[in-house]
């Protein structure tokens, strides 16, 4: 008798559609032409990515089904973050179609890490137990640790890799301490069991020391302060279409694990190292973008500011209360579209070898390549949370939720830090607009126009930007289903 | 009585040899004092009852993982390291943070261990086997995405750039 079923295989299917396009494209890599073209193979990751979204839709028909012996759960929360996974990764590898090809990086390993690496990120939103979540991590996190170095003529890559690995391997031991506890405290590492468990076991301080050391795993994962420092340089490094993948899928995935942890288990004890770390990380975060004269480390600074808005949305979350819960689930999926637009401009414009990646590069941008500059701005603007734009209502949403909590000194730590960010922000756009190019005819940089995929990815972005900013509403109403299934 | 003694004297061991890991400055010394880690960690399974997992570490940890670390070792030649003059953050932050650390650490499980129920489950190779391959087998089948993602790491991180 064979107790799996076919729902078994539906609770995983855009995982298993994921993984099989990225052996097909493993396989497909050998009978490229030497020399040729490398982009079919990105073509056909693109279809993988379109091709789990299908299979998301196909899960979002009968939520709320459990598999594989409890182990993963489609609800609407896992619905949700499996969208924004894909449609992030859809753009990423649109992004990087030509970008490889510029960099002479090795297309077939690139584009099947993408897609496994997003196998591990799905899984991640989707599981409910610890063991399970913690593999996925590591797929997630060890496809970016070998994407971040896949710039193999330029050392700081191999330094980006080299240190996110070294740092991330750290943290991920934290985090295996945490669960490790969690089981010593309560007999269980399965999310849905713990909740109970520590309901009717009364106190125990363990779940405390459990509860904290996930935190800084997890912290490490989302670039929150104090556990951020490895993020300038590792954005820096990186290649830029790998930044937007994992400045946001991965960040995304993180952030349902942390939601899922604390509270679908509703575990004791995160409020104050989650106040902490959102008011660090503001400030932090924030602080350290006013000084970058490079663009991808002062974007780097700025997601970590970023998380910290988002940290604030945690500790708003009460109990039975999805204010706060659905507020952090919109602004990552706000926050996934206007960070992949930006960087996948930078990409765009960065040049052979990423030479462009100063903000004076950006001079005069906007009379060489007008569409480009405007939608930079516009998904800046964004990020300063801009009405009309995605960026704002991510934001009100997250502060008035911490309003009715009653965290008035946060709100206000934010709403300065919303100033401050605001001065970096428009330093981009001033410079873009109000400058002229002092050598814009000697070396011909940013005469190239932008293709076609890089076209269309970055229409996406800026498209599902402005959705956001003005119809915030069915997608806010999607998160608040998402919220409410994770307390159920 | 006699399961304490041995518990805190295979306890100090592995804790002592963790340490001489770290305070080695040969790779070689380090690999081997893992090795002592490891088979005391086995030692302190087998007092809890759990004769295969003890078995599985030995053979597994102590046995495959420690002769590829030596092995890389060797083909490294990897020499004595160099000590980096140690950074003032380090000490300043480092040290006393470790410490409150520990000593959080150390005074909840001194406290608050030792409550859980783990059922009927006692570590043997059936009731492991049904685990692996029934309740985690999802985990279990994931993990070759993980492996596959390693290899191909290695593969093109370690590759000869050409031209």
């Amino acid at each position: 008798m064979n107790p799996i079923t076919n729902t078994d295989y539906v609770t995983i299917l855009p995982e298993l559609v994921l993984a099989a396009f990225g052996l097909i494209v493993m396989l497909v890599e050998p009978f490229v032409t030497k020399g040729g073209s490398r982009k079919p193979l990105g073509y056909l990751a693109c279809l993988g990515a379109l091709a789990s979204l299908a299979a998301t839709w196909y899960q979002a028909g009968s939520p709320y089904t459990q598999g594989f012996f409890k182990m993963v759960l489609v609800d609407h929360f896992s619905v949700f973050f499996h969208v924004v996974i894909a449609l992030v990764l859809f753009v990423a590898l649109l992004g990087s179609l030509d970008y490889v090809e510029r960099q002479h990086i090795r297309a077939g390993e690139f584009y099947a890490l993408m897609l496994f690496g997003a196998v591990g990120m799905d899984l991640m939103s989707s599981a409910t137990e610890l063991v399970l979540i913690f593999i996925a991590l590591e797929i997630s996190s060890i496809s970016t640790y070998i994407l971040a170095g896949m710039r193999r003529r330029v050392a700081i890559s191999a330094e980006a890799s080299l240190k996110y690995f070294l740092l991330g391997s750290f943290a991920t031991g934290f985090f295996l301490y945490g669960v490790s506890l969690m089981f010593g405290a309560t007999g269980t590492t399965s999310i849905l069991a713990i909740g109970p468990q520590l309901h009717a076991g009364g106190f125990n301080p363990l779940v405390f020391a459990a509860v904290a050391l996930m935190f800084v795993g997890l912290g490490f994962k989302i670039a929150s302060a104090p556990f951020h420092v490895w993020t300038p340089d590792v954005y820096e490094g990186a290649p830029a279409p790998v930044v937007a993948f994992m400045s946001t899928a991965p960040k995304a995935a993180a952030f349902a694990v942390l939601l899922r942890v604390l509270f679908a288990a509703w575990t004791p004890g995160w409020f104050w190292p989650v106040w902490i770390s959102a008011a660090l990380s503001m400030t932090l975060g924030n602080i350290g973008a006013l000084r970058q004269t490079n663009i991808k480390r002062m974007l780097a600074y700025s997601s970590i500011a970023h998380a910290g808005y988002l940290l604030v949305a945690f500790a708003a979350s009460k109990a039975a209360d999805t204010a706060g819960i659905s507020a952090a689930i919109f602004y990552t999926a706000a926050y996934a579209a206007m960070n992949v637009g930006a960087f996948l401009v930078i990409s765009h414009l960065a040049g052979e070898g990423e030479r462009f990646v100063a903000i004076d590069d950006y001079a005069g941008l906007s009379r060489r390549q007008p569409a480009v500059a405007a939608s930079l701005a516009l998904l800046l603007l964004s990020l300063i949370g801009i009405p009309a734009t995605g960026g704002f209502f991510a934001k009100f949403y997250v502060f008035s939720a911490a309003l009715q909590a009653n965290l008035v000194g946060l709100t206000i730590l934010g709403l300065i830090n919303s100033g401050i960010a605001a001065y970096y922000y428009l330093r981009v756009i001033v410079v873009m607009y109000m400058r002229e190019h002092p050598a814009e005819h000697e070396h011909g940089h940013g005469a190239e126009r932008i293709t076609i995929p890089e076209g269309v990815a970055l229409t996406l972005s800026v498209l599902a930007t402005l959705y956001l900013g003005i119809m915030p509403n069915r997608v806010l109403q999607l998160a608040i289903e998402a919220a409410k299934d994770l307390l159920r | 009585m006699m399961h304490t003694v041995l518990f805190i004297i295979f306890a100090v061991v592995c804790v002592a040899a963790a340490i001489n890991l770290l305070a080695q400055r040969h790779p070689i010394n380090s690999a081997l004092s893992l090795i002592v880690v490891m088979g005391s960690l086995a030692l302190l399974y087998l007092l809890l009852g759990a004769e295969f997992v003890a078995a599985v570490q030995i053979i597994i940890y102590a046995g495959a993982i420690m002769v590829l670390f030596v092995f890389t070792i060797m083909l490294l030649n990897a020499g004595e390291e160099e000590l980096s003059k140690s950074s003032r953050v380090a000490i300043v932050f480092g040290v006393p943070a470790v410490a409150v650390i520990v000593a959080a650490l150390a005074y909840i499980l001194s406290r608050g261990a030792g409550t859980a129920a783990l059922g009927d489950f006692i570590g043997g190779p059936k009731e492991i086997g049904r685990l692996l391959f029934r309740d985690f087998l999802l985990p279990f089948e994931v993990t070759s995405v993980l492996i596959l993602i390693a290899i191909m790491g290695a593969v093109v991180l370690a590759r000869r750039e050409e031209r």
